[in-house]
């Protein structure tokens, strides 16, 4: 058994604490707005509209620490992928979840000071922090700021186009929320990530 | 009144800059949808605006054309002349009878007429003479003649088999419900917004949809972003409209894409702009009342587009416009479909792995 490792210094926590907050109530209100009805609002629509746009500059901010402190600190490199090798690195790990954890057999790769993810979380995380949220957010301000979308992209208007590529987007990421939440029940005992969440101690395998 | 003038100009001045100056919409594009009656003819192929609401002005070629000659020259150009050459102008001149002296005189502001928009208007074959007193033609013109009763556009258009879709009786009736008539009944009347020396039937027209926008919210803002000309028929005075308004996310781009009466009228399905302007109380506030799927706006919306889509039939953005809103433009039936079902394979998915987790515990 491997030793607790302080993986998660604490201005790691608060990003990923804030931004799990800015995701659920945009998630929250953005499903309000997408299936608005007069009679029946899950989330006032007004209302919604305001949080909708104040949390998403929150997280948009809050995105600039994340890829701040990846820059100026070690996390970055827990992101990095190399190529060589990475889908069979993939495959190995998917067969883990799907017939392995049922099996007994332990993670094929386990974490270590220079190994935070594996490499599925690591292909979805930057999936999600390094392309989606970018996407979403540039959107989601181009969306504040209309006038500078560009008018016609062939026939279609820049901004019915870019509206659809920011729910889209959004679905996408609510999808890894519930995906991530799940997979997060998966340490040594399903509580265990979420106490390193808290704490910044990972608990060994 | 050089000043009230002044006023209005720069009220003219404020919205031309509020609406213009704003990213429009063209000819041709989809805006938005809100509460609207009129249709601008537009080509669905060329969707450019859609944050907005689904505008739906004009339903010109579809329903009524304007049936007023435009092309050939107006048929009393000459006989007019004689009016024009004083009304025109700010400055007249005429000769003193009694002093023989030719005098230079400003003109009341009140009672000057550009040409130019009085043969452009849906009135250009008319004789000033035909609506004002021949005593006109007399100068100095008689004192008593100011007191010449104003026609209303039911007086000559009432039973006019000619017009009869322009509704001239609805409007009427409509008028009489509105806040203009029960609270202004001694004083308001169709000019205060429908100048007949310049009148132009927009919505039956080819003008632009952002052009049709504007000159009709220019006709409220004559009045309701005019403190002075507001005072005609009121004793208060009104805060200025970005005030009033600021409920709105973006005041700018509605107003420049919106109309006043798409808010502040009752809704109906005619596709007529209603002449029943409600008290302030009774206004669209609510976002969602347009910008839902169970919009208000869903019985002209749905003619709108069959309309549209008998048109445009087998396009692509036909498709897209079927099923597409302002607030999520990818409220598309397909999409919903794809999304629904990925959450759901999601959820069994996690939903097996727990089975099999707690199986093996």
């Amino acid at each position: 058994m491997s030793q607790r490792l302080y993986l998660y210094p604490i201005w790691l926590r608060i990003w990923h604490g804030i931004n799990a907050l800015m995701f659920l109530i945009l998630i929250a209100t953005g499903i309000s707005m997408q299936y608005s009805n007069p009679d029946a609002p899950l989330i006032r629509f007004d209302l919604a509209v305001q949080w909708h746009n104040i949390t998403g500059i929150i997280l948009s901010f809050n995105y600039l620490i994340f890829v701040i402190g990846n820059l100026i600190t070690g996390n970055g490199k827990f992101y990095l992928i190399q190529i060589k090798g990475f889908v069979q690195q993939i495959m190995k790990q998917i067969s883990y979840y799907v017939v392995g954890t049922f099996k007994g057999e332990h993670t094929p790769f386990p974490v270590n000071e220079k190994r935070k993810f594996n490499p599925l979380q690591k292909l979805t995380y930057v999936g999600a922090m390094y392309m989606l949220v970018p996407i979403i957010i540039l959107t989601g301000l181009a969306l504040l700021f209309p006038e500078f979308i560009v008018e016609k992209v062939l026939e279609f208007s820049g901004i019915y186009l870019t509206a659809l590529l920011h729910g889209a987007v959004g679905f996408l990421l609510s999808l890894f929320l519930v995906i991530h939440v799940y997979f997060s029940t998966m340490g040594s005992t399903p509580g265990s990530n979420f106490k390193s969440m808290m704490n910044g101690w990972h608990e060994p395998h | 009144m050089h000043h009230e003038r002044f006023q209005e100009s720069q009220a003219n001045a404020y919205f031309q800059e509020t609406f213009h100056n704003s990213q429009l919409p063209e000819k041709g594009c989809l805006i938005s949808f809100s509460r609207i009656r009129f249709m601008k003819k537009f080509n669905a192929m060329k969707i450019r605006y859609f944050l907005t609401l689904l505008y739906l002005l004009s339903f010109s070629s579809l329903w009524a054309q304007l049936n007023v000659d435009m092309e050939s020259e107006p048929a009393k150009m000459e006989d007019n002349k004689h009016c024009f050459d004083c009304h025109s102008n700010h400055i007249y001149t005429f000769e003193n009878p009694v002093s023989g002296i030719t005098e230079r005189k400003e003109m009341n502001p009140n009672f000057v007429y550009s040409t130019e928009a009085f043969y452009n208007g849906v009135h250009r074959h008319f004789a000033c003479t035909d609506c004002h007193s021949p005593d006109y033609e007399t100068f100095p013109h008689n004192a008593e003649l100011r007191f010449e009763t104003m026609y209303s556009c039911i007086d000559c258009h009432g039973g006019d088999e000619t017009f009869a879709s322009y509704h001239f009786e609805t409007i009427e009736e409509e008028f009489g419900k509105s806040v203009h008539a029960s609270k202004h009944s001694e004083n308001f009347n169709c000019w205060m917004c429908h100048d007949p020396h310049s009148y132009k039937a927009m919505t039956r027209s080819n003008f632009k949809i952002s052009e049709i926008v504007s000159a009709h919210n220019q006709m409220c803002a004559s009045c309701h972003d005019n403190p002075l000309h507001f005072q005609r028929i009121s004793d208060s005075t009104k805060k200025p409209l970005e005030e009033i308004h600021k409920f709105l996310p973006n005041f700018k781009l509605h107003f420049s894409a919106v109309r006043c009466i798409e808010c502040h009228t009752p809704v109906d399905d005619t596709l007529r702009v209603s002449h029943n302007i409600l008290e302030k109380e009774f206004a669209v506030k609510k976002c969602s009342e347009c910008h839902s799927a169970n919009t208000m706006l869903m019985s002209s919306l749905y003619k709108y587009q069959n309309i549209e889509a008998r048109k445009n039939r087998g396009t692509l953005n036909a498709v897209f416009i079927n099923e597409s809103y302002v607030i999520g433009a990818n409220r598309n039936i397909y999409l919903n479909i794809i999304s629904i079902a990925l959450f759901g394979l999601t959820i069994l998915g996690i939903l097996i792995h727990i089975f099999f987790r707690i199986k093996k515990h």
